[in-house]
């Protein structure tokens, strides 16, 4: 019987190495795993290369990785947002990388990587600095600029339900970044708020097929 | 003769005016985000958040907040009866794709050829963020601004080229100042409404470039600026 089930988030998180690419869904404070980020602090996974929208808020999650000095390099569209002194301070100490990437484009380059696709020519960006160093085509009159694909070797999704299987759904707003980084990387780990019954969820409204889903981890109130 | 800029909330209400039934439009944060609540009654517009919604609605009454509901500002925000969510590739395929008919943006600067610098000031201090800025001004089939005519010092922000980094080159149709609203053409600039004892001469000494005054000009008048 398939049960993708774990029961902590230790388990969920274990054997994460370091310099691993972590995707880490979310937009702004909403729809991010909180509960994984704050068990891969426990984990101890160090040289960490971030993928996310935003550069994490106070002193938890994604802020508290960073405030320990275990995040090499964060890939975001979007650093200012909230309280985000904990990147500030590494950033302005130079002791982490920001690869600024423009907000459509970093969704379409995990997605093809998940895709299998080796990149895409996109117009965003073209003739700024932010495509300074890359290859460009014109194609139909029309300046465009490649990107790479961008693949994890694990990310952390926050979904509402799932099923043993690992199908997936989520709550308004909080789908976000979400489906598509967990289509992006080789280990999918997901924190939910509920598990459900195999065939409980409308098979038309599920978000996330189970494929792409490795662990799945309750937290919260019915943890 | 003197003048009286319009606030904030009426530079929205004037850009608002422009949205047509049916449109498909996205705001971005500041200024443009206020242009939902100015819509004229009846018209139905669809407004498009960068985070995967599609009919976004108006504030939530005080009490209501819904912590799973945020806007491109990471407001709290509700959905529209129709509206619907989708992840954020898809949210972007719609902005990339010219799916979206009216991007209303913020700006640091306009040039005359309409090239927008709207991400970075190049402050040492603190990191660029580029966010969706560089998808929505390739990407929607019309891009207007809305910011403020002159900086706080005076100096202009519509600039024959612009100081800040681009954006995104030749893009912008239309400008909504607090003085003024501005068509972008290959001919130059045109200047469609002027606030009341506003003058093309005192516009331009504000603007860097030359302005036309377009033949059917007329007054700009949001509301609560018309003679009560």
């Amino acid at each position: 019987m398939i049960d993708k089930q774990v029961k902590t988030t230790a388990d969920a998180v274990a054997g994460v190495r370091d310099g691993s690419t972590v995707l880490v869904a979310g937009f702004g404070a909403v729809g991010v795993a909180d509960n994984l980020l704050d068990a891969l602090h426990e984990q101890g996974a160090k040289e960490l290369t971030i993928v996310a929208n935003n550069s994490g808020n106070g002193d938890y999650g994604l802020a508290r990785l960073i405030n320990a000095g275990r995040v090499r390099k964060v890939i975001c569209s979007y650093p200012r947002s909230g309280d985000y002194s904990a990147f500030l301070n590494a950033y302005r100490a130079k002791t982490l990388e920001l690869e600024l990437v423009p907000q459509g484009t970093i969704s379409e380059r995990m997605r093809c990587a998940a895709a299998g696709l080796g990149g895409f020519f996109s117009p965003v960006s073209a003739h700024t600095k932010l495509a300074e160093g890359k290859e460009t085509r014109e194609i139909d009159g029309r300046l465009h600029v490649f990107e790479k694909p961008l693949k994890g070797d694990v990310a952390l999704i926050k979904a509402n339900k799932a099923d043993r299987w690992g199908n997936l759904t989520y709550l308004r707003s909080a789908r976000n970044f979400n489906p598509v980084m967990a289509m992006a990387a080789e280990l999918t780990v997901v924190e939910v708020d509920t598990m459900v019954e195999l065939g409980e969820m409308d098979p038309e409204a599920v978000v996330t097929p189970s494929i792409f889903v490795d662990r799945v981890v309750v937290v919260g109130a019915n943890a | 003769m003197s003048y009286t800029p319009l606030t904030r909330e009426q530079m929205a209400w004037r850009a608002a005016q422009d949205l047509p039934e049916g449109a498909y439009v996205n705001l971005g944060i500041g200024i443009p985000t206020l242009a939902a609540s100015y819509v004229p009654k009846g018209r139905e517009v669809i407004f498009h958040s960068e985070n995967g919604i599609l009919g976004l609605g108006p504030k939530p009454e005080p009490g209501k907040e819904d912590p799973y509901m945020v806007d491109a500002g990471k407001n709290r925000t509700t959905l529209v009866t129709g509206g619907c969510f989708v992840h954020h590739a898809d949210a972007f395929l719609m902005i990339r794709g010219g799916h979206l008919d009216v991007s209303l943006l913020g700006a640091f600067e306009v040039s005359e050829q309409g090239d927008l610098a709207n991400w970075t000031t190049e402050d040492p201090q603190f990191p660029p963020g580029v966010g969706g800025a560089m998808d929505l001004a390739v990407g929607a089939r019309a891009i207007r601004v809305i910011m403020e005519h002159t900086h706080k010092s005076g100096s202009p922000r519509i600039l024959r080229h612009c100081t800040y980094p681009l954006t995104a080159p030749a893009c912008v149709k239309r400008i909504y100042t607090n003085l003024a609203v501005i068509d972008v053409t290959p001919q130059g600039l045109f200047v469609l409404e002027m606030v009341p004892g506003m003058t093309l001469e005192a516009l331009q000494a504000l603007t860097e470039p030359k302005l036309h005054l377009a033949n059917t000009w007329q007054a700009l008048e949001p509301p609560a600026a018309r003679a009560a």
